[in-house]
């Protein structure tokens, strides 16, 4: 007799419905992969992917419409919040997240990440932080650590003449607009499953109507830092994790007792 | 028939409403404020949107959101704030949704200051932002002329999936006449087959201006200019007046367009065969008419408030075919009929040449009185 293995088997994990099933132009170890992931299986489990309208950005992720099976637009760099913003005021029942990276929100588009929280815009945006431009080669983004050699900093960031870097869930999260702002990491399992949890959160807070909601991911781009994938997530615990602390920087009242 | 008295950006705000705008999205600038202010309390009032924005830049990418979705939205700013929207604008005509933007013009360049003035037409025109891409722009002469071509914005974005630019000018945005308004049309419930409405019980869709692949770019390009051909053909508006005769044609738009129309009645009256005519749509710009009036006139007298930028495509459609005159004021001194009475007589009685540069002869006399 024959035992098929299928009849012992149980599904554990499969691909999210939310994600087309197609290879993305992402790097090997880069963690733009598992933040759509995570993305999309929120949208799965609230069941909200037929009303769910998602804004990419330019870097990286500017092909972000390729890869989730939802109504995408694509907005200009740094602007995405203003445009997340146009879709949610005509939609106001419709979910309307945005996805950017750390040059896109935090460098050109800093007026409109902060103007956005600080309407308390009823949108949510996930936030890329891999500390440089990785869409164009690995430049000195806002975000780049102090001493972090990048090639429009190849002697280091060096703070005397280009600045310091931006903590940008801890500038956001001082808006009163502000309902949700924690900061997460994509370096271990641990961090992801919290990463998650926070992502649901984000959305839950916008399907409420609760205002603004913003999770930042600290995240690997082993290609620009001239790293393999795990040296890459090392140094990411080891050197963003301090400067870039995990935390909730914003639970207003209301979310905390969210329970969903 | 029902007349108000309004001024030209309230009015313009009202004919936005009636149009069926379901949100505004804005940012104060001088002359155009008035605008914002109407919209600030009228949209809130109808349950509709309105967003003052942090910046003419995110005023014009809510805008861009929003028009993806495939509701009417519109934003308007001055010369300065319009120059920070033509980022978005290049988007939203690569993207190649339907948007109206109305640009109530003032002296620069720079910040300049609040006076009436042309001095957007070649940014208008010519596209304004990077890339190739062409807007339809409509140039009002009056309170009533801004109502009109408001609604008429929104049916022509719609009809090419364009962006429309209204250019007016800081004396029609603030100036009082009588308007008929309107009637109010109701709100988009159903959305065209291109908006992002949310995938559900549907393929998904997305809304983009990139393109990596240069020959598919290129296709996108030959589109937009294909439509614009369609737009060419049959979106030239112009109005003529006392053509039928006229032996000599004054060309001038909007506002400078009907200080001209004072001053060739006048000359009308003194029995001068001269008339006017008045480009409405400045792209596409009324080519063919100002080529047969060359046919037709002795000589050509171009009027505007800017240094000659619609004069260019007056030149271009006359081909040196007949003799041009130019005369204009700018950096927001505001032309009077006056003004263009003795440019008209300096017209009639020559000597005329097609030899020379029009701008050249008017600068030259310009320098000479200052």
């Amino acid at each position: 007799m024959v035992i098929k293995d299928t009849e012992f088997e149980t599904v554990v994990y499969q691909r999210s419905e939310t994600l087309e099933d197609v290879h993305t132009h992402y790097c090997p170890g880069c963690t733009h992969g598992t933040a759509h992931r995570l993305v999309a299986e929120v949208i799965d489990e609230m069941g909200i992917k037929g009303n769910t309208i998602g804004v990419a950005s330019v870097g990286c992720s500017v092909f972000a419409y390729n890869y989730f099976d939802l109504d995408f637009v694509q907005a200009p760099h740094g602007r995405a919040p203003a445009m997340a913003t146009g879709v949610k005021r005509v939609f106001p029942d419709h979910m309307v997240f945005t996805y950017q990276g750390d040059g896109d929100m935090i460098s050109i588009g800093t007026a409109e990440i902060v103007h956005a929280a600080a309407r308390g815009e009823n949108i949510t945006v996930i936030f890329l932080n891999n500390a440089n431009y990785g869409m164009t080669g690995g430049q000195m983004a806002p975000t780049t650590l102090p001493g972090q050699k990048t090639t429009s900093s190849p002697s280091g960031r060096d703070v005397e003449s280009q600045g310091f870097p931006v903590r940008a869930a801890e500038m956001v999260s001082t808006l009163d607009g502000a309902s949700y702002v924690v900061r997460r990491s994509l370096h271990d399992p641990k961090n992801i499953r919290l990463a998650k949890k926070a992502i649901r959160t984000a959305f839950e807070v916008q399907a409420r109507g609760l205002g603004f909601s913003m999770v930042e991911l600290l995240s690997t781009c082993s290609t620009n830092w001239g790293m393999s994938p795990v040296e890459a997530q090392n140094w990411l615990a080891e050197k963003m994790v301090p400067y870039y602390p995990i935390g909730d920087y914003k639970v207003h009242s209301a979310v905390a007792n969210l329970r969903f | 028939m029902t007349r108000t008295l309004m001024k030209g950006n309230e009015a313009v705000a009202e004919a936005a409403v009636r149009a069926g705008i379901s949100a505004y999205f804005g940012y104060p600038i001088t002359p155009q404020t008035e605008l914002l202010e109407y919209l600030s309390r009228r949209m809130p009032e109808l349950g509709r949107a309105f967003v003052q924005a942090e910046s003419e830049l995110a005023a014009i990418n809510m805008v861009y959101g929003a028009a993806c979705t495939g509701h009417r939205v519109m934003s308007s700013s001055s010369s300065p704030g319009v120059s920070l929207m033509l980022e978005g604008v290049s988007y939203i005509a690569g993207t190649e949704i339907p948007v109206v933007l109305v640009d109530v013009m003032r002296g620069g360049p720079g910040l300049g200051n609040i006076a009436p003035a042309q001095g957007d037409y070649n940014q208008m025109v010519k596209g304004g932002g990077h890339g190739d891409y062409r807007p339809i722009v409509l140039a009002p002469s009056s309170v009533q002329e801004s109502v009109d071509l408001t609604v008429l914005a929104f049916d022509l974005a719609e009809k090419y999936r364009t962006v429309v630019v209204a250019l007016s000018d800081g004396s029609i945005g603030q100036m009082m006449e009588p308007c008929e308004l309107p009637p109010m049309q109701p709100l988009r419930t159903e959305f065209p087959e291109w908006a992002v409405t949310g995938s559900a019980g549907r393929e998904r869709r997305y809304l983009s201006s990139i393109n990596l692949d240069p020959p598919a770019q290129e296709r996108t390009n030959l589109r937009l200019l294909k439509r614009w051909q369609e737009i060419e053909a049959n979106e030239v508006r112009c109005k003529e007046y006392y053509m039928e005769d006229a032996k000599f044609a004054v060309v001038g738009y909007g506002s400078t367009g009907r200080v001209a129309l004072s001053a060739v009645r006048a000359a009308r009256a003194e029995g001068i065969p001269v008339g006017l005519i008045r480009p409405v749509t400045l792209a596409p710009f009324p080519t063919k008419v100002i080529a047969e009036a060359a046919k037709k006139v002795e000589g050509m007298l171009v009027v505007e408030m800017s240094s000659g930028q619609m004069l260019d495509d007056v030149l271009l459609a006359t081909k040196g075919s007949v003799p041009v005159e130019f005369a204009a004021r700018m950096g927001g001194v505001f032309m009077l009929p006056d003004e263009v009475s003795t440019e008209i007589h300096r017209l009639v009685k020559g000597p005329l040449t097609t030899d020379g540069h029009p701008r050249d002869r008017w600068l030259a006399r310009m320098l000479k009185q200052n």
